[in-house]
């Protein structure tokens, strides 16, 4: 019982409720702690980077607060990450989101928006509110182990809420693929030790839950 | 992408509540067992609601919301009495995952602008109340049916979406609670109308109403009461845990009663139902299930 538990830094940047993030955490036996103290996020056992709401003014609030050379710094030391939603989408180089904003370009890539097609009785409702499928792009299930995704079945559902979508350069770093209204993206990637969905998981009933509790033993390393 | 089965939870004091035409109000049980049962067999969301909240002007369900947000891992919507800025952060520091607001946002229309800004869109849904006038058009009531505001609905449905309401929750007051199936009639006017999300509600009596919504008018989501609570009372009894309600009139629940006209169906049954009529549902493996630990 003398063993120091691993301590999760859930990034707090004035975008989202962490509330959520904080109780799966605990769920899972993670210990979290929430701050937007970029020397205690720089120095911890690994981050979760969740948030809702705008790119540039999460990375603008990021900035502002020193919180992105921390998450650089934390990733350098081979220190796990785990972006959700927007944080999934500022790992990545830039956003089109109301004009052009820089992300941390952890991961080489871009955000770009669900096309609208107004007008179209079947027409695509923007933002995506619900529950969709996660496909592995290949070779499942071996592709998922050692992933966040470890034990989660192909084709399970998962909770998103967005309007814009990642595309990493790089397609190889793609962990799964999820089809809305035709399109089809990437909806979780992992690069090195940095993971990343845009859905929540914390918002995914027992499914999602396993991811945390994945991401708990890569913090246990 | 799967439509959303959302039990709606109206919430008066501690207990979970329903009546018809939002009027009526009977007793049902501990909200927070319903919630985790409804969880538990496959629920997409939950939907809280203070129904006497307006009246006081505040939303009491923070404790509710706390303890429910750390047993079960799907969104929450936590809508009544909710006035300000403040009361917003107040319920999503509680556990909330989005909020609905109906009467603060017909008062002062610029509430969604900020609330959306602040919060991001998908944190705000707008709760509509309709009812169906003499000359056919909608109209917007606010504080469940009772106070008229003039607004006609499917405008002002317009008006939250540009202001930047990420959902609208569309009710029939006029259906609310009577088995007579949605008002697919407003229903449809308001899917058209906007294209964010709109999650139905008021009205189903059986199976059939949910898949006439989905097919008719294009819904994002399905709010369901009675439907789900007169089955689980039927089948699961919360009174058998020993908590049992506390205030209110539990007549009708002592003596077995249940409405006629509606045919109670569980979750996994309708969405077993939905799925086999081409409605694509989330039907989730039936493994470890959280919360209970």
């Amino acid at each position: 019982m003398a063993e120091t538990k691993r301590r999760v830094a859930v990034v707090d940047y004035g975008m989202c409720n962490l509330f959520s993030v904080q109780r799966a955490c605990e769920h899972v036996g993670l210990a979290s702690f929430v701050t937007s103290d970029p020397a205690a996020v720089r120095t911890a056992d690994a981050a979760i980077l969740p948030g809702v709401g705008a790119f540039g003014e999460g990375m603008r609030n990021m900035v502002q607060r020193g919180l992105d050379d921390a998450l650089r710094d934390l990733v350098a030391r081979g220190r796990p990450l785990l972006g959700i939603c927007l944080g999934m989408q500022m790992i990545l180089s830039q956003s089109e989101e109301f004009g052009d904003h820089r992300g941390l370009d952890l991961v080489p890539g871009r955000v770009v928006k669900f096309a609208l097609s107004p007008g179209d009785p079947g027409r695509i409702r923007v933002p995506q509110i619900g529950w969709n499928r996660l496909v592995a792009p290949a070779g499942y299930p071996g592709c998922w182990a050692d992933t966040p995704l470890q034990g989660v079945a192909d084709g399970e559902y998962m909770y998103f809420v967005h309007s814009f979508y990642a595309v990493p350069r790089d397609p190889g770093v793609v962990l799964s693929r999820t089809t809305y209204s035709g399109i089809e993206y990437c909806s979780s990637f992992r690069k090195d030790r940095i993971y990343a969905t845009q859905f929540h998981p914390e918002k995914s009933g027992p499914a999602g839950i396993m991811i945390y509790r994945n991401f708990k033993s890569f913090c246990d390393e | 992408m799967t439509i959303r089965l959302i039990p709606r939870l109206d919430i008066k004091g501690p207990n979970l509540v329903k009546g018809i035409h939002l009027e009526g109000l009977r007793v049902l049980g501990r909200p927070e067992e319903f919630a985790r049962h409804y969880y538990e067999s496959g629920a997409d969301e939950l939907i809280y609601m203070d129904v006497v909240a307006s009246l006081y002007g505040r939303n009491s369900l923070h404790e509710i919301i706390t303890r429910t947000a750390r047993e079960i891992f799907i969104p929450l919507t936590v809508g009544g009495g909710l006035r300000t800025i403040d009361d917003i952060t107040q319920v999503l520091r509680a556990g909330a995952d989005k909020v609905a607001l109906n009467t603060a946002a017909l008062r002062n229309p610029d509430i969604i602008r900020e609330a959306s800004r602040i919060f991001g869109a998908s944190t705000i849904v707008v709760a509509i109340e309709a009812i169906k006038q003499l000359d056919g058009r909608y109209l917007a009531f606010t504080d469940n049916g009772r106070q008229e505001t003039g607004v006609e609905v499917i405008g002002w449905a317009r008006q939250a979406e540009e202001l930047g309401a990420g959902e609208i929750l569309i009710t029939s007051v006029d259906r609310e609670g009577t088995g007579l199936g949605y008002d697919l009639e407003l229903t449809r006017a308001v899917t058209a109308a906007v294209s964010v999300p709109v999650i139905a509600h008021g009205g189903p009596g059986r199976m059939e109403h949910l898949r006439q919504a989905v097919a008719e008018a294009q819904v994002g989501g399905l709010a369901v009461s009675s439907l789900l609570h007169y089955d689980f009372l039927k089948k699961g009894r919360p009174g058998a845990s020993g908590v049992g309600p506390e205030e209110g009139n539990v007549d009708f629940l002592k003596s077995g009663r249940l409405d006629s006209r509606m045919e109670p169906a569980g979750l996994l049954q309708i969405k077993r139902f939905l799925g086999s009529r081409g409605v694509p549902c989330r039907l989730p493996n039936e493994g470890e299930v959280p919360g209970r630990g």
